[in-house]
């Protein structure tokens, strides 16, 4: 097989790392996260940027977003691997995920996060009830109210009318802020592109979901319907109807209903969320909605409150020539003099 | 001609000497140490270019900032604040008699700001694409966007404020007067400007109440980074200061040692009032959010080192020295509270943040980080140095002197 040449470039980049530093920084970043966040080159934010230049305007105002059962999960990871496959991110064959939930050792031993090159990763948890394992599927929750799209400083986010929020490459200056803003910490990061790094995230599939009939890979090839896309109004009421229905099953909370103001992605579970990872004192308060009184309070500080600052300096600047011009050969005595006052 | 701007380079930039005697003279051990830490940042900034951010720091995807913004960018700007202080006190509430001081303190506020923001472009990861901020894509609702366009500002303010010691050594009278009348109205919008990051810095961090430990978040943050941007700047004044009166002496004629410890002493008198109303704002941010069961722990006792240990303890020493008349207690105390000022920033953006992960798990830098900052910093202070033994910085220009 032809290498390609970002293959390459990598692979030149990983020796020379590797010949001047010592192994040692290799193997150190593996331990931060695996292999996928050597990943580079993403283009599933780009082509979704672009597509949504093209079509945003056309689209209807419906809120689309996807309810997970948790309680459904068998944790066979094709989720991850239809993910990748769609995405054109790094990917290996379908078996080696579907592996891990037998596998005495396996990726389910530590609890994953996404990476520059996976937008998606099923962790695994064990129930408080039963002690039977409970397998999460994680990726961006595609806020209401994204404090990824409120950080950045160049407006590299877009909160598309069907729901996803995006990611626009085209503009990412790299400062990272946006992965410190989200409260479920999703943006990754190629950290091993030198020239031209870029934040990955899940697309929610915009370009799959903005076509007739369209939902998103994952959900489309999980076998054991864990997730349901749809109108988040009706998933809403969905996810109710399920609780209500079987009583003793669920916990009685929709999780992404009310968090950070509301998100794409709900979550029904049967333990306490925070049992399964989930962040559950992150609050309703929509995370942009923290810094906001007090960029208005600077910027009205600025606009309005400044002047009389600058009339009242204005005002001393006059009065001290003034005073200068007067009494020009002020001596030494009086200017020491004038030094116990001023506290 | 040659021979004429052969004269301006010798008389200008070589101290009137001739180029070798200028080498030889400039060949001693500070300037060795000087040149191995400049040596070691300036290979890791070109790591950093050829290989990207992973290598070079230890940086991931649940720390995406780590020492690059935690001290080049928290730490230095806060540090960066002497203009900011004496600017104040100096234009603003009239404290003439500190004038001396206000041209070291807009160097310094120079200086640093224009590092931090050298320091910075190695951390973006698309650096080349700075000028978007500027004038392409706008983003209104965010923190960093505000900070972006007040360091923007604020350099262009420092460089207006500064202008007049430039020219008084080109010599070129004409411009220096329109500086000099320009630099008292940058002054002003330099205090607005410089609160408003000094505070917008803390602001970064009200959007991660989940991930920075309760004691240091607080809806206060923006307030307690002025507040303490405030005494650093002082603090670094008075350090600055003594440490530029010993090394630039014989720039000073009639210096007066009386007079330079009493305007220390009004510096740590005004560092320690800030230092007060600091500690009693903390001490209420913690009653008002009921924190006091975290003290109790790793993370608090660690809080209370910072608030402690740096804050309350300086402003007593402050005090103490203010009524002894103790310039030399002030000058240390100084230094210990621009130590606190780092140890709160490096707290804010690295220690306490992501404070529930298991330490095993948490970011530290690699010798790499350290060694690009410590290159920068060297920098900065060969560039003071270059600048101060060449322009009317520490005393006025004689031939200029009226006019102040
Ligand atoms: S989960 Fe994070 S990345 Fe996704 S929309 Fe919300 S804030 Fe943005
Ligand atoms: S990393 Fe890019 S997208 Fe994220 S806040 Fe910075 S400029 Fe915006
Ligand atoms: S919605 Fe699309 S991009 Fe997001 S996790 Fe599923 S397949 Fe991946």
């Amino acid at each position: 097989m032809p290498i390609s040449r970002r293959e390459f470039l990598k692979r030149t980049v990983t020796i020379a790392g590797t010949s001047l530093l010592g192994s040692s920084t290799i193997a150190h970043a593996y331990q931060k996260g695996g292999p996928s966040i050597f990943s580079t080159g993403n283009t599933a934010n780009e082509g979704n940027w672009k597509l949504y230049e093209k079509i945003e305007a056309t689209l209807p105002e419906d809120r689309y977003g996807v309810l997970v059962d948790t309680t459904r999960c068998i944790g066979c990871r094709r989720c991850e691997w239809a993910c990748n496959e769609w995405n054109k991110n790094p990917n290996r064959p379908i078996k080696e995920f579907e592996a891990s939930v037998h596998q005495e050792k396996s990726v389910f031993d530590a609890v994953r996060r996404m990476h520059a090159g996976n937008f998606t990763v099923v962790n695994r948890f064990y129930s408080s009830r039963d002690g039977k394992p409970i397998y999460v599927k994680r990726q961006c929750m595609h806020c209401e109210n994204p404090a990824c799209l409120a950080s950045c400083f160049v407006d590299a986010y877009r909160k598309s009318t069907a729901g996803p929020v995006l990611h626009l490459p085209h503009v990412c200056i790299g400062c990272r802020y946006c992965m410190l803003a989200c409260p479920f910490d999703v943006p990754a990061y190629e950290y091993y592109e030198p020239l031209n790094p870029q934040i990955t995230k899940c697309t929610l599939c915009y370009d799959r979901i903005t076509r007739e009939g369209g939902v998103p890979a994952c959900v489309e090839i999980c076998p054991a319907e864990v997730m349901r896309f749809g109108k988040i109004s009706e998933l809403i009421k969905l996810a109710h109807e399920r609780i209500t229905k079987n009583p003793g099953k669920y916990v009685d909370h929709i999780y992404g209903e009310h968090e950070v103001g509301g998100t794409s992605w709900l979550y029904l579970s049967s333990v306490p969320f925070d049992e399964i990872g989930m962040r559950t004192d992150i609050g309703k308060t929509p995370i942009p909605n923290m810094s906001k009184g007090f960029l208005f309070g600077v910027k009205m500080f600025e606009i309005v409150g400044a002047w009389p600052l600058v009339f009242g300096a204005y005002y001393a600047i006059s009065k001290a020539r003034k005073k200068h011009k007067s009494g020009h050969d002020t001596s030494p005595e009086e200017k020491g003099g004038s030094h116990g006052e001023k506290h | 001609m040659a021979k004429s701007t052969n004269t301006w380079f010798r008389e200008k930039i070589l101290l009137g000497m001739t180029p070798r005697d200028y080498i030889i003279s400039n060949v001693n051990v500070p300037n060795l140490i000087a040149a191995v830490f400049l040596s070691a940042g300036v290979g890791v900034m070109i790591y950093r270019l050829l290989f990207g951010l992973g290598p070079s720091t230890n940086l991931s995807d649940n720390y995406p900032w780590g020492f690059w913004i935690g001290f080049d960018i928290l730490v230095g700007i806060a540090l960066a604040a002497p203009g900011l202080a004496l600017g104040t006190a100096v234009h603003l509430f009239g404290m003439k008699d500190y004038h001396h001081f206000v041209r070291p303190a807009i160097l310094s506020s120079l200086l640093g700001y224009v590092f931090a923001v050298f320091a910075l472009l190695f951390d973006l990861g698309r650096y080349y694409r700075i000028p978007y901020l500027i004038g392409y894509s706008w983003g209104f609702a965010s923190i960093l966007f505000l900070i972006g366009w007040h360091f923007f500002l604020y350099i262009n303010i420092c460089l207006i404020e500064w202008a007049p010691a430039l020219f008084e050594w080109l010599n070129l009278r004409k411009l220096r007067e329109f500086f000099t009348k320009m630099a008292i109205w940058a002054t002003i919008f330099g205090v607005i400007i410089a609160g408003g990051h000094q505070s917008a810095l803390g602001g970064l961090y009200l959007v991660v109440p989940g991930k920075l430990h309760p004691l240091w978040y607080s809806t206060l943050l923006p307030v307690f980074f002025l507040l303490s941007a405030i005494f650093a700047g002082i603090s670094m004044v008075i350090f600055e200061s003594t440490i530029s009166h010993r090394v630039f002496k014989r720039q000073l004629k009639n210096f007066d040692q009386a007079q330079f410890d009493r305007r220390t002493i009004g510096l740590g008198k005004a560092a320690a009032s800030a230092l007060f109303v600091y500690f009693i704002l903390k001490f209420f941010d913690i009653a008002h959010y009921n924190n006091w069961s975290y003290l109790n722990t790793p993370y608090g006792y660690w809080y209370l080192v910072e608030i402690l240990g740096f804050v309350l303890f300086p402003a007593l020493l402050f005090t103490h020295a203010a009524i002894r008349h103790k310039p030399n207690l002030v000058r240390w105390t100084g230094f210990l509270t621009a130590l606190g000022v780092i140890l709160n920033r490096l707290n804010v953006s690295i220690i306490a943040y992501n404070w529930y992960i298991p330490i095993s798990q948490k970011y530290y830098p690699i010798w790499m980080e350290f060694a690009l900052s410590l290159g920068v910093v060297t920098m900065l202070v060969l560039f003071y140095r270059f600048i101060v033994n060449r322009m009317a910085i520490m005393y006025e220009h004689p031939e200029y002197e009226s006019a102040h």
